[in-house]
């Protein structure tokens, strides 16, 4: 059986979910943001699936732009992760509300 | 050839959701980041079979090289290992929207005609791909500079936020 | 010559101008200019009334035709002004510029070093050209405006003395209780211009001779006007503020509240009078109004102790006669009793007649409370007495005008009183007789005042040393002192188209007589009480107690109109439903939306847990949301 462009996006749709409940569901902040990379190595498939499958390198390019704005975002989640539980002594996510009304 | 591809796929596909079921599963962070780090490498290998080689390069080096260490680093410094990765109280709801998403993204995957086109492209793209990223007219490179300012924006924040005080 | 019609009323309001913005200002350290200002600018207009006078004398059916000017045009509708120069206006303009002149020169004594100088001539001046422009407007709408502005003169004048806080509440009193005759007549004008599409006063006129208006339509409009009238005139029932008036500066109260701007409420139903008489139900209503006032305001006269407040009595009583003299002739004339024509003229001229004497002499009665308050600083005739031998001539001009004002052959007054009467005694004999009491009634109230005031020995203080007023207050006393005597012999009832009246042969007349007879007995009666003391007036006042009360007490239609209408019915009434609907239903929709929006605020902020997954949670539901949505729609 040869391997389509739906198979990298169901496998794609797969990781995501399985990314989205772990973000969802986790406390802790650290495992939170893994998931969150999860998510985006997931979009990053469907992408380059898309590239492969449509010969555009369009696809690829945002992958790449992806992977840019994964790392800015990874580490200034982290950072901040830090700079809480520098503070707070926590990084649970249930005990971190401060923007409650 | 097809064979072989299917083959990996497959493979590659089965341990990058273990994987990643993993990370959600286990209670060790730890261990969840090193079966992150798993997942990273089988979504390179992916990107290999979608003959995405540069990419590929691109995920071992800022997946596995970078993010992977810097994950493991923050581990490291909230000392939170001991407590684990407990689910929080919305793990049934999130279960069910992942799963209602899964199952529409299935559908609509399914439902939808893609006019794929099967050729295998030329390959390798890494020059193809800075002239698509730098080409003149149709290129990317206003949102290349942005990317490069949002980066350098990135680490002077990350300092900023956990200089100690 | 419309250049010199405008001309009359708008040199005294130069004169404000100039005053107000130049003299004011700049000159305030040399007031005396803006007397100068003022004297020039009236006599100027009193020059040109003259002259305005024998040109109307000149023309044909003494009406002079004038332009009149566009003034605005709305869609169809265009506005037109002119000015009226008939013989009513051409009197009226006499009247007003000769009594303004002589209080000018009069006030120069008067007001001498009072700090408000040049304000006082500069709304003086206004005032003047007010009046001016009332007595010229040939269009209800300018009308009003003037009419408006003499109010508003006569409020700043009450209020001159602002600081004392009676004067700025009768003011206030004034201002109001007009206005609730003024909401009338502007209801009345607003309705004519309805139904006819003009403000233009002859044009109405005309439409109502020949019955284009008419009917309960034409009652209602005429009686509008009419309260207009009865407010400004202080006729019953909006009597009330005319006597609280008398807080301005003497003066004042000569020319606004005596001579000219009260006056105003009769020239107005004169103006109209064709219009007011073709509705029987309303000149019947100025009749009796008129003859009502007239007695009325004579029992209040009779009992008060305040120089200026008896004048004033006077005042609204002598008005009273004017509006009965208008008003009877104009019942003659809707009962078909005279011919329209003549009937129309002759009602006219019957009330401005006396209107012109009566400006006159009572600018010279009040002049002698002036002066007579000069001297002794107060207005209250208790503590007057024996003036007559320290002010000579304050005495001997106040008993001419106080002679004029009874009615004595052959003075002013005379002259005016017998035509209302014997017009009186034809069409309505009830309110003749109430005239006849009437003169009574102000013969004695008039000598009771001159015998407390000027008689007997002098019951002030003894500090106060009494002289006589300055030759600049004495000579426009001897001034009018001379027009109370001779006014009356002026053929201005024939130019108004009037009866003509002959010097000796008003006396053949029984009813003559027996007016005469009823002053004399009046003045008899002063002299027997206040002069000789040959009956007492502490004894009278006992016997009649009850009587002495309600009149002393003015009715009480003060306490009425504030306790009973202002209180009860405005405060606790009507402003306490508003009040009510103002807490309750206004403040309660601001306040239930308000709280609406906090409870809801404090309900629905539970959504913000800042749980960050329930957020994450939210966004995915709603993603979901969407795609359901369109894949069972779309």
């Amino acid at each position: 059986m040869a391997v389509g462009l739906e198979h990298f996006l169901i496998l794609s749709a797969v990781l995501f979910s399985i990314g989205l409940y772990g973000a969802l569901a986790k406390r802790n902040a650290v495992v939170i943001l893994m998931c969150i990379e999860i998510m985006l190595n997931a979009v990053n498939i469907a992408m380059v699936a898309f590239s492969r499958y449509g010969h555009l390198l369009t696809g690829q390019v945002f992958a790449i732009f992806i992977m840019v704005v994964a790392a800015a975002e990874v580490v200034v989640g982290l950072a901040l992760v830090i700079a809480i539980y520098r503070s707070r002594e926590t990084v649970d996510v249930e005990r971190i509300d401060l923007m409650k009304w | 050839m097809e064979t072989g591809i299917a083959i990996s796929f497959w493979i590659l596909a089965a341990v990058m959701v273990a994987s990643a079921l993993a990370v959600v599963w286990l209670r060790d962070i730890f261990r969840a980041a090193l079966f992150l780090v798993l997942c990273f490498f089988s979504v390179a290998g992916v990107f290999v079979i979608l003959g995405a080689d540069f990419l590929a390069a691109a995920q071992v080096l800022i997946y596995v090289g970078a993010i992977a260490v810097l994950i493991i680093f923050a581990i490291m410094l909230t000392r939170e290992t001991q407590r684990g990765s407990p689910s929080g109280r919305f793990r049934f709801i999130a279960f069910l929207v992942g799963l209602l998403f899964l199952v529409t993204v299935t559908l609509v995957v399914v439902s939808t005609d893609w006019h794929a086109i099967t050729e295998i492209p030329a390959e390798p793209t890494t020059s193809s791909l800075a002239q698509a990223l730098f080409s003149g007219e149709s290129g990317f490179v206003l949102p290349f500079e942005i990317a490069a300012v949002l980066l350098l924006a990135a680490i002077i924040g990350a300092i900023v936020l956990v200089r100690e005080r | 010559m419309p250049e010199v019609a405008l001309a009359i009323f708008l040199l005294p309001i130069f004169s404000f101008v100039v005053i107000s913005l130049i003299i004011r200002p700049f000159l305030n350290k040399r007031p005396q200019l803006s007397w100068y200002v003022t004297i020039a600018s009236i006599g100027a207009s009193l020059i040109l009334s003259l002259w305005m006078l024998v040109e109307v004398i000149k023309a044909p059916g003494h009406v002079l035709p004038m332009p009149d000017y566009q003034w605005l045009v709305i869609g169809d509708t265009s506005i037109h002004l002119g000015v009226m120069a008939d013989s009513l206006a051409a009197v009226m303009l006499i009247v007003v510029t000769v009594v303004s002149l002589v209080v000018q020169i009069y006030s120069r004594g008067y007001m001498h070093g009072d700090p408000g100088y040049c304000r006082y001539f500069a709304f003086m001046s206004l005032f003047t050209g007010s009046m001016l422009g009332l007595v010229l407007a040939d269009n209800l709408l300018f009308l009003f405006v003037f009419w408006e502005l003499v109010g508003l003169c006569s409020y700043l004048l009450i209020g001159f003395w602002f600081h004392r806080p009676e004067a700025a509440r009768a003011a206030t009193k004034a201002f109001i209780v007009t206005r609730i005759g003024d909401f009338g007549f502007l209801a009345a004008i607003l309705f004519l211009y309805a139904k006819t599409g003009t403000f233009d006063i002859g044009e109405l006129q005309h439409l109502a001779l020949v019955g284009a208006i008419g009917g309960t339509a034409l009652t209602w409009a005429a009686i509008g006007i009419f309260s207009g009238a009865v407010g400004k005139s202080a006729q019953f029932p909006l009597h009330t503020w005319l006597p609280d008036a008398m807080e301005g500066p003497t003066p004042v109260s000569a020319l606004i509240h005596a001579a000219t701007m009260v006056a105003a409420g009769v020239f107005l139903v004169a103006r109209l009078f064709p219009m007011i008489a073709s509705s029987y139900e309303a000149i019947m209503t100025v009749a009796i109004i008129g003859g009502f006032t007239a007695i009325f305001a004579a029992t209040m006269g009779m009992v008060m102790n305040d120089f200026k407040r008896i004048l004033a009595y006077s005042t609204i009583s002598q008005l009273g006669y004017m509006m009965l003299g208008l008003g009877v002739v104009g019942v003659g004339v809707a009962r078909g009793a005279v011919a329209l024509e003549v009937g129309l003229a002759l009602g006219v001229a019957v009330g401005i007649f006396h209107l012109f004497n009566h400006a006159f002499f009572k600018a010279l009665l009040f002049f002698g409370a002036g002066s007579a308050s000069h001297a002794t600083g107060t207005f209250d005739i208790r503590e007057m007495g024996g003036l007559r031998k320290a002010m000579p001539w304050t005495f001997a001009t106040f008993l001419i005008g106080s002679l004029s004002i009874v009615g004595i052959w052959p003075l002013a007054g005379f002259w005016g009183k017998e035509q209302i009467l014997s017009q009186a005694w034809h069409y309505a004999p009830i309110l003749f007789y109430l005239a006849m009491i009437t003169v009574f009634m102000t013969a004695f109230y008039m000598f009771r005042l001159l015998f407390l005031a000027f008689g007997g020995e002098y019951r002030g203080g003894a500090h106060v040393s009494l002289r006589e007023s300055p030759a600049v207050m004495i000579v426009p006393m001897v001034l009018l002192a001379i027009l109370s005597v001779v006014s009356g012999w002026l053929p201005i009832s024939e130019f108004l188209g009037g009866e003509s009246h002959s010097f000796f042969g008003a006396l053949a007349s029984p009813m003559a007589w027996a007016s005469l007879l009823l002053a004399a007995l009046g003045i008899l009666l002063a002299y027997a009480i206040y002069s000789k003391k040959w009956i007492s007036a502490e004894s009278m006042r006992r016997r009649f107690a009850p009587l002495y009360t309600i009149v002393s007490r003015k009715y009480w239609f003060d306490e009425l109109y504030e306790n009973v209408f202002v209180v009860r019915i405005l405060v606790d009434g009507i402003f306490a439903l508003f009040h009510w609907f103002d807490d309750h239903i206004v403040d309660g929709m601001v306040n239930g939306i308000a709280g609406g929006t906090i409870a809801a605020g404090r309900e629905i902020r539970r959504l913000q847990t800042g749980q960050l997954q329930a957020y994450g949670l939210a966004i995915f539901i709603g993603i979901l949301a969407i795609i359901a949505f369109f894949m069972i729609f779309g």
